[in-house]
């Protein structure tokens, strides 16, 4: 048999065939490449061009009206039960302007003024209030008025990203370094706003990204301790990790490191309270000299990083933002709700996209949880108060700081764990069992201080 | 050389019954429900009864079958989807090798989350635009239950709060 030669109506119907589906498949590739690049489009109306120098939050809200709206309400003054503050007013001077100020913890808790003895916090120590108020309460609280403070204060409490910048000529990190060693007076000319947008966001992209040097610093050697090497958390994080890593930008203990006053995240050994109290032990750092004891004394500032990091919704992956800032719907549309305030004062935004309860159940969960906290924080607080006195006791008694020292030791240890949580601002909530094992730690170093001092009673004889 | 007349006779016959064996294997799984958008097709498979119920009681039950959320919004990609998950679906179901409780795999998780936001793009536009290098929001990590709402889960009531 000859092998016939296939038709040329044969040929032509298969070329047909495959030329329409390689045109089907040409076709659907291009309308995928479209919708890519319609999805990549910018949802926002650029009314203005924002850059990486634009520090006032006013220009980038009028792009983002509805993020900056939120945003400005951060100077209400609401409390809630254990947190939050009210307007106090107060009638202004020439050395203070502001006409409302929060309460005075020290009126609140007298304890604290003995706490904190030849400490700037016991000079003036007010209650929290919003973000909007940074700047200016820094700027006149009586801290930064009677004593000599180095502008490395101001890292945390105005938009620097762009004051840092300028300072440096175009560098962050030697301008973080030049502010550090001025005078506060001299650097807080250089600021001009509380916590801006640019300090979270690329002016570009609206991406969360971290420009605060004593972070950047700090998770690195951290990050280093659990042998990550060279953390960089602006290309590593995840996203879900920025939306609290942003916030852990400021909310943190921290130490001015050294003569050049270099802010200083004391993060190396891990972030658990005794972690930071064993880098401390090792880099013999101390705040002060305590006036009525003589002892080498810590201060915690505000480790609420270091504290959700322990806590359960940390460790199911539940961000600052998540709660502080939740997804809300205004209009038609999804934001991030910019009014950085109590969860507990907007339960069904915060809580109750996982919590499937009343507001008032999660409500009484949460005080809850406050309450036992600050119960046993008064009973850590007695002691390490009781502590002290019986220390300046001996001491006003002529003993010497060779006989002092084991007792000195153990105040200086508990309280540092009494101001952790003292000074964390969600009154146990961010994590609770952490807290009160903190304050456990506390309470047993305080009474073994008071056991340091005194012989045991001889058994009597019968 | 020719071919025996009974070996041609012999090969027909099997490969008839190959055929008539495999339509009817066809027919008896439901096979051409796989071409339909029916949520009833997708728990032709008992395994699947839980998410069929839960579907039936979600928020998204009027709106969204199986397909508008577990296969992609373009025809090619719907086609392929189900064709590989029909295949993977088989296997696993055969040889019994899936974890239980039954997970999602990655790569359906990516096309279910690219779905949400094929519908609710204008909603979310604000948040969730801007990938970074961190990676995109995901929507289904706050709301696990608007598909098919499992029971037993935290704080849930049957038919209770939200959706």
């Amino acid at each position: 048999m000859t092998p016939t030669r296939p038709s040329a109506t044969r040929i032509a119907l298969i070329a047909a065939i495959a030329g329409g589906l390689a045109a089907i498949g040409a076709t659907f590739l291009l309308v995928n490449i479209f919708e890519r690049k319609q999805e990549a489009k910018n949802p926002f109306f650029r009314v203005v061009e924002l850059n990486d120098e634009t520090e006032d939050p006013s220009v980038w809200g009028k792009n983002f009206p509805l993020q900056y709206d939120a945003y400005l309400r951060t100077v209400d003054q609401v409390r809630t039960r254990f947190g939050g503050s009210e307007a106090l007013p107060q009638a202004p001077t020439e050395a203070d302007p502001r006409g409302q100020v929060a309460q005075s913890r020290l009126k609140e808790d007298p304890r604290l003024k003995t706490f904190w003895a030849g400490y700037a916090f016991s000079v003036d120590f007010r209650k929290k209030r919003g973000h909007a108020y940074m700047l200016e309460d820094q700027t006149f609280t009586q801290r930064v008025q009677q004593f000599k403070q180095p502008g490395t204060c101001l890292h945390c409490h105005g938009s620097v990203y762009v004051p840092y910048k300028k300072a440096g000529g175009g560098d962050l990190m030697k301008g973080f370094e030049i502010v550090n060693k001025m005078p506060y007076t001299e650097a807080r000319k250089l600021a001009t706003h509380p916590v801006s947008c640019i300090d979270c966001h690329d002016s570009q992209t609206m991406q969360l990204r971290v420009t605060r040097p004593g972070f950047l610093e700090g998770i690195k050697a951290l990050k280093a301790s659990q042998g990550v090497a060279d953390y960089d958390v602006n290309s590593m994080a995840t996203r879900q990790e920025m939306r609290s890593f942003v916030c852990g930008q400021c909310h943190v203990e921290y130490y001015f490191k050294g003569p050049e006053k270099r802010l200083t995240y004391p993060w190396h050994k891990g972030l658990k309270v005794e972690n930071i109290y064993d880098y401390y032990e090792e880099v013999g750092f101390t705040d002060w000299t305590h006036a009525k004891t003589g002892a080498p004394t810590l201060k915690a500032q505000h480790p609420e990083f270091e504290m959700w990091n322990q806590g359960v919704h940390a460790r199911s992956g539940v961000a600052c933002a998540d709660c502080h800032m939740p997804y809300t719907r205004v209009g038609a549309m999804k934001i991030s709700d910019h009014h950085v305030r109590s969860p507990l004062l907007n339960i069904n935004n915060s809580c109750q996209t996982c919590h499937r309860f009343s507001e008032a159940e999660i409500l009484a969960r949460a005080e809850n949880i406050q309450a036992k906290t600050v119960a046993l924080r008064n009973v850590a607080m007695d002691a390490v108060i009781a502590l002290i006195e019986d220390i300046e006791t001996q001491k006003k008694a002529g003993a010497t700081d060779a006989d002092l020292k084991a007792a000195w030791g153990h105040q200086r240890r508990a309280q540092f764990y009494v101001d952790f949580v003292e000074s964390e601002n969600s009154n146990g909530f961010h994590a609770p069992q952490e807290a009160t094992r903190i304050l456990g730690e506390a309470i047993d170093s305080a009474r073994k201080g008071q056991l340091a001092l005194r012989p045991l009673p001889k058994v009597a004889r019968k | 050389m020719r071919v025996p007349l009974t070996l041609v006779a012999a090969a027909s016959t099997l490969l008839g019954m190959a055929a008539g064996l495999g339509a009817f294997t066809f027919v008896y799984a439901k096979g051409n429900s796989y071409l339909t958008n029916d949520p009833k097709a997708c728990a032709n498979c008992h395994v699947m009864t839980e998410q069929y119920e839960g579907w039936q009681k979600g928020s998204h039950h009027a709106v969204a079958t199986c397909n508008d959320c577990h296969t992609p919004h373009n025809f090619v990609g719907k086609y392929m989807t189900k064709a590989r998950n029909g295949f993977w679906h088989s296997y696993y179901f055969t040889t019994q090798t899936f974890h239980e409780p039954i997970r999602i795999g990655a790569a359906s998780l990516a096309i279910t989350e690219s779905t949400c936001r094929s519908c609710h793009s204008d909603m979310v536009e604000a948040i969730a635009s801007h990938p970074g290098p961190g990676g995109e929001a995901s929507c289904v990590r706050c709301h696990p239950s608007v598909g098919h709402r499992e029971f037993g889960a935290v704080g849930s009531v049957p038919g209770g709060v939200g959706h």
